[in-house]
């Protein structure tokens, strides 16, 4: 049995800012969006001004980039990047924020910073469940899928249906980027870097609020082995969270 | 001498934070505070300072929590249901030892209660309202002139202690215009904020920080080796507080036979019942806490050593007169005048100085 695809050896590693290993069960994605994070933040020099929110769940280890970090309430990072910003522009401040942080426990939270057009960057990672409190439903679990308060399947008529924040997002004016993107090929993984790439850029440009969702994989509370995780991605969540850009402006109108 | 000018308790708030240095205020309107963010937006951006009206009370905290995590002063004002919404950030920022001023002037509730004045949140303010049993200081000023000052007293000891600082105001007290001498107040030197997110790199050494509100379990910076460690060390800072930091004011209380106690808009209404009782030759006087907590239980104590009996004025149905109780100790009588002497049953009504009196003659 091939227990895992055929990759590329990366020589290339961002020393300053990866410098303790990145925590997760194994086939976690959220350590590899750290890593890209990191890839991004060297390539465009800003690990040294960057000021990290994060959130409070899986997401929380990318905590361990070796960078200024801050992290308070469950779902308030947009808040808090909010006024850091505000009070210190030159800094460069982003956060990262699993799905529930996001858009359910910090739906105000997070609408409040696409409203008024903070001009920081969101990155979201949708695991499609609360990974860390043991694997409940999330406002992006699949109808069907199966979660600890969701046991018989996720059902439209008592649950709802799971939330698209990258095309939410891109519905708001202050809102200039907005893409998502997957890991779960070598392609995949360059396209999703080079979004959080153009959303870094247009902080930095001053245009406007930033945001990247991207799919990431939860073997441990999916119940499959990571290679069968990469696999549903691909056949449960991308036909349900399509990838790609859904708003890309460079002014401000 | 300062500029001298009538202004609002709620315009007093801003004119006390510049004094202090503050470089950005949060606030959703919520009345009968509205004067004080709208105050914030006209006079902040032209100073090159920040204003921002947030989605809600919580974002508000939050926002703090950034900016001061980023080593900048920063506060918020709301009213008693905005207070409510505060409390998960609130004992984030205290978890955090994150120095901020919160300006709550109170009005009646439960609930939405009333948008009039009233002393309703002193037991949700002065014991804290979120998870976790941290502390925060509260002063409570009775003036528009002790607003302006106690603002930037609030921000010293924010600085000082690494702790949010409460401001007790109530509604009353946030309407009234009074004459405001502005004046810059010097506390005394504070420690650096080395501790503050501002990137890497320019922080010494080029060591990473990193503020959040589990330092039990994170690796150094900004950890501590276990839990207890940790406790022990926020333990310490809060008795440190209750040693250091008691403040109060007594009014003609040295021959006192009946100590009053009062806060707030109330304990003017007191001071002005104990002048006519006073001419009458009765021997009441007044303790008034400006600090609610740390609480001055040992200016009771006092009192209670001399034979004195108490009354406590509160517009409320009784939350204060429990720190009287604890103060006391079962060793003295302790009276409360409350929210049902007001003059009118509605929420305009108010405990009037002759109220006040006529408590007073009954019990000397």
């Amino acid at each position: 049995m091939n227990l895992s695809p055929p990759r590329k050896v990366m020589v290339w590693a961002p020393k300053r800012t990866l410098v303790m290993p990145l925590f997760g069960c194994p086939g976690c994605q959220h350590p590899t969006i750290g890593r890209i994070i990191a890839e991004v933040l060297e390539e465009l020099g800003l690990d040294g001004k960057a000021i990290e929110v994060i959130g409070i769940g899986c997401n929380s280890g990318v905590a361990m980039l070796n960078i200024d970090v801050i992290q308070g309430s469950h779902g308030g990072a947009p808040d808090m990047a909010t006024a850091i910003k505000r009070l210190s522009p030159d800094s460069f401040v982003f956060t990262v924020q699993g799905d529930g942080d996001c858009i359910a426990i910090g739906a105000g939270s997070f609408i409040g910073a696409l409203t008024r057009g903070e001009m920081i960057t969101i990155i979201m990672c949708n695991n499609a469940n609360y990974g860390t409190t043991g694997g409940q439903m999330a406002p992006t679990t699949l109808i069907g899928q199966e979660t600890t308060t969701t046991p018989g399947g996720r059902d439209a008529m008592t649950d709802g249906y799971p939330v698209h924040v990258a095309e939410l997002a891109a519905t708001f004016r202050g809102v200039k980027y907005s893409a998502r993107g997957s890991l779960t090929s070598p392609a995949n993984y360059q396209r999703t870097k080079k979004y959080i790439k153009i959303a870094f850029q247009k902080q930095l440009d001053h245009v406007g609020l930033s945001f990247v969702e991207i799919l990431s994989a939860c073997p441990a509370n999916w119940h499959l082995t990571p290679v069968e995780s990469l696999k549903w991605i691909e056949e449960r969540m991308i036909p349900e969270f399509s990838l790609g850009e859904f708003k890309n402006v460079d002014q401000v109108d | 001498m300062g500029q001298r000018m009538l202004v609002q308790g709620n315009e007093a708030v801003g004119w006390g934070a510049l004094g202090a240095g503050c470089d950005g205020f949060f606030g959703y309107p919520i009345t009968p505070q509205n004067e004080v963010p709208e105050w914030f937006a006209r006079e902040m951006p032209k100073r090159g300072k920040v204003f921002v009206q947030p989605q809600s009370e919580t974002g508000a905290i939050m926002m703090l929590y950034g900016g001061a995590a980023a080593g900048f002063r920063v506060m918020t004002s709301t009213s008693s249901p905005g207070w409510g919404l505060m409390q998960e950030g609130m004992s984030h920022l205290a978890a955090a030892e994150l120095p901020c001023v919160v300006v709550v002037v109170q009005r009646g509730g439960p609930g939405q209660g009333s948008v009039r004045h009233a002393q309703m949140d002193y037991l949700c303010i002065t014991r804290t309202g979120g998870g976790g049993g941290y502390k925060n200081i509260v002063l409570a000023p009775a003036s528009v002139q002790e607003i302006h000052d106690l603002v930037q007293l609030a921000f010293h000891l924010a600085d000082k202690y690494c702790n949010p600082v409460v401001v007790l105001s109530d509604g009353i007290l946030g309407l009234i215009a009074e004459t405001l001498e502005v004046k810059v107040i010097d506390f005394g030197p504070l420690p650096q904020k080395d501790w503050a997110v501002r990137g890497r790199d320019r922080q010494k050494g080029g060591i990473r920080r990193f503020i959040h509100t589990y330092p039990s379990g994170a690796p150094p910076p900004g950890g501590y080796p276990n839990y207890v460690a940790w406790l022990d060390h926020t333990g310490q800072k809060y008795r440190q507080m209750t040693e250091s930091e008691v403040r109060y004011e007594a009014y003609r209380c040295e021959d006192a036979q009946l100590v009053l106690v009062a806060y707030g808009y109330v304990s003017r209404v007191c001071k002005e019942a104990i002048n006519m009782a006073r001419a009458e030759g009765l021997r009441a006087g007044l303790i008034r806490p400006i600090t609610l907590w740390p609480f001055p239980y040992q200016a009771l104590r006092d009192k209670v050593n001399l034979g004195c009996r108490f009354l406590a004025v509160e517009d409320s149905l009784g939350q204060m007169v429990e720190d009287v109780r604890v103060g006391v100790q079962g060793l003295a009588e302790i009276n409360l005048l409350g929210l049902l002497s007001r003059h009118l049953p509605t929420d305009a009504g108010m405990i009037l100085p002759g109220t006040v009196l006529k408590e007073i003659r009954r019990l000397i």
